[in-house]
């Protein structure tokens, strides 16, 4: 806006406001009935929906699926979409980053005078469009499954306690989590880590173990498996010792 | 400049001071007459000291341009936001951030205490309805322009409430201390750890070290029920001032009815 724009602007709104309305009792009134909404609104939620307790965090088993609060669905989602590893700073700080800089800078880039929705199309149509990827985003995050059991047939070389260990860690792997970020055969999402489908012919054991240890973020750490109950996770690299 | 008192609403006769002639000895009056007159005292001696009943006259009285309901959006984020102080007291009152009790204290509060579950109810929902108002409020002043000249410093200020207003809501998500928000918070420090540059050292602080430990969950609800909630106070009283000095807009397609003559 240039000067003459700006004193414009004053002036319309100059008198748009001495032909407005007093603050008390006309705002007053708006947000004193809008205050009782929104106090409804949350009462009816809080005795509807609740607030459920899950079982106790447990740091040596996720029988969890990691999951964040809905509104943040969108920023997993991405992760799951951006999924060289090269990029994933880029999916998961970059994009919020570059968001929240560009939210910031909105008043310094957009400086035209007017203001009228229809008549700013790009503002308006750029505003459309990130609601809409949002809430595409929140949704397919919402619908991504969270599986914590995985179906697979062993592999018919095994028999005896090799087979019994397969089992075992078949069972584990499913309740820890790893499904949320990991597509093993037909299960679990495909993202944002990678396929364990042919993991041992990518890792050996020793390796695969080394990353459950001292994973890549956003991976959690699975050491104090390790140290709480070293059976499971042995089964857990021996059941991945065979995906090959 | 208008002149301020023809704007007041009027006082009340009975809450009016009667001047007292000098000489006169008032009669004594009667107790409910009293009580009135020690109000008005009290209170024009507050006044006198305080000097505030003009700012809040002029704050009431100023004029806003005409509006939709969609104006109603920033106070429906503050009054969110109040509800969420008035529940979180109550919270922290059974609260106890260690590892090894802050389950058993959510429990506690959900299962036995009186009203305990519906008060967590109304904090939990009233988060996710502060964060739907925090965004539907920034949506509306994006669509009615609301942040350009000469409210830009006021958008500005609103997106660090908005990125506060998540903080919020990240670090109340540990808080129970079960399976879902346990394993949720430790991929999302891991996130956060992702970062270019800050990232590790965000990470590092948020965990209070290298690995999540026993400090890391009273670091969340130190985070969580002092530090950001302080900061959200102070921004909202900065977008306040504000929003009263320069005035709310008016809808884009309103125009003064009558030309400026000039
Ligand atoms: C929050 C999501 C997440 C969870 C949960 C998770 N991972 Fe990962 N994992 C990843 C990501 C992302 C990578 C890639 C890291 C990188 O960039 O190297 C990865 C990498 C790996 C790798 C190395 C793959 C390779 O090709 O180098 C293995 C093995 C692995 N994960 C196993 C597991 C197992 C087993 C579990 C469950 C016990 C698990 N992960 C849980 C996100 C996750
Ligand atoms: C905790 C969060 C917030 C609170 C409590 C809050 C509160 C308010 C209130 C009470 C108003 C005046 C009434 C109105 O016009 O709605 C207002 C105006 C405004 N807010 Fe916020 N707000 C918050 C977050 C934000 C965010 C995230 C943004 C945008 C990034 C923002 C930008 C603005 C702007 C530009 C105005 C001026 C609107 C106008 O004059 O029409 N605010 N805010």
């Amino acid at each position: 806006m240039n000067r003459k724009e700006k004193e414009e602007y004053l002036r319309e709104y100059g008198q748009l406001k001495a032909e407005g309305e007093p603050f008390f009792p006309y705002a007053v009134a708006h947000d004193g009935i809008i205050a009782v909404v929104i106090m409804a609104i949350i009462i009816v939620m809080s005795l509807v929906l609740g607030a459920e307790l899950g079982p106790k965090a447990d740091p040596t088993s996720t029988t969890y699926v990691p999951r964040p609060e809905w509104y943040f669905f969108f920023l997993f989602e991405l992760l799951r979409i951006i999924k060289p590893p090269q990029l994933v700073p880029l999916a998961t700080i970059g994009v919020p980053t570059i968001g929240i800089i560009l939210l910031m800078l909105l008043p310094f880039l957009d400086r035209g005078a007017e203001r009228h929705p229809l008549k700013r199309p790009i503002a308006t149509t750029t505003g459309i469009l990130v609601i809409f990827a949002m809430g595409y985003l929140t949704f397919m995050g919402a619908s991504a499954g969270s599986p914590n059991e995985i179906e697979m047939k062993a592999p018919a070389a095994l028999a005896g306690p090799a087979l019994v260990e397969w089992e075992k860690g078949r069972i584990v792997v499913g309740q820890s989590g790893c499904l949320a970020c990991h597509k093993i055969g037909e299960n679990g999402n495909d993202g944002p880590g990678p396929q364990l489908t042919h993991i041992a012919s990518k890792l050996p054991e020793a390796a695969i173990a080394q990353t459950l240890r001292n994973p890549t973020a956003p991976m959690p750490s699975f050491k104090n498996l390790q140290t709480e109950s070293p059976e499971k996770f042995k089964a857990m690299v021996s059941f991945l010792g065979q995906l090959n | 400049m208008p002149d301020l008192k023809k704007l007041l609403p009027p006082i009340p006769d009975a809450l009016k001071l009667q001047p007292r002639r000098a000489g006169t000895n008032p009669e004594p009056k009667g107790p409910v007459e009293q009580a009135a007159e020690a109000g008005t005292h009290a209170g024009a001696w507050i006044d006198e000291r305080m000097q505030l009943s003009g700012a809040v006259r002029w704050a009431m009285v100023r004029k806003v341009p005409r509006h939709d309901w969609t104006y109603t959006l920033g106070f429906s984020v503050m009054f969110a936001f109040l509800s969420q102080a008035v529940t979180g007291v109550f919270l922290a009152m059974a609260y106890d951030p260690s590892t090894t009790n802050a389950y058993e204290s959510i429990r506690y509060t959900t299962n036995e205490a009186f009203l305990g579950e519906f008060l967590r109810g109304m904090h939990k929902w009233g988060s996710t309805v502060m964060v739907v108002l925090v965004f539907l409020h920034m949506a509306q002043t994006f669509f009615y322009g609301a942040y350009k000249y000469p409210r830009e410093l006021n958008w500005v200020i609103g997106v660090v409430l908005l990125i506060l207003t998540m903080t919020m809501s990240f670090t109340g998500y540990l808080l129970p201390f079960d399976q879902r928000s346990y394993w949720a918070t430790i991929v999302g420090v891991n996130i956060n750890g992702t970062g270019p540059i800050v990232g590790p050292y965000l990470s590092d602080f948020l965990r209070a070290g290298p690995e999540f430990g026993a400090t890391t969950l009273s670091r969340f609800y130190a985070i969580h029920m002092l530090l950001v909630p302080g900061a959200i106070g102070a921004m909202i009283g900065a977008h306040l001032w504000l929003v009263t000095r320069l005035g709310t807009t008016s809808p884009p397609w309103n125009k003064p009815r009558k030309q400026a003559d000039s």
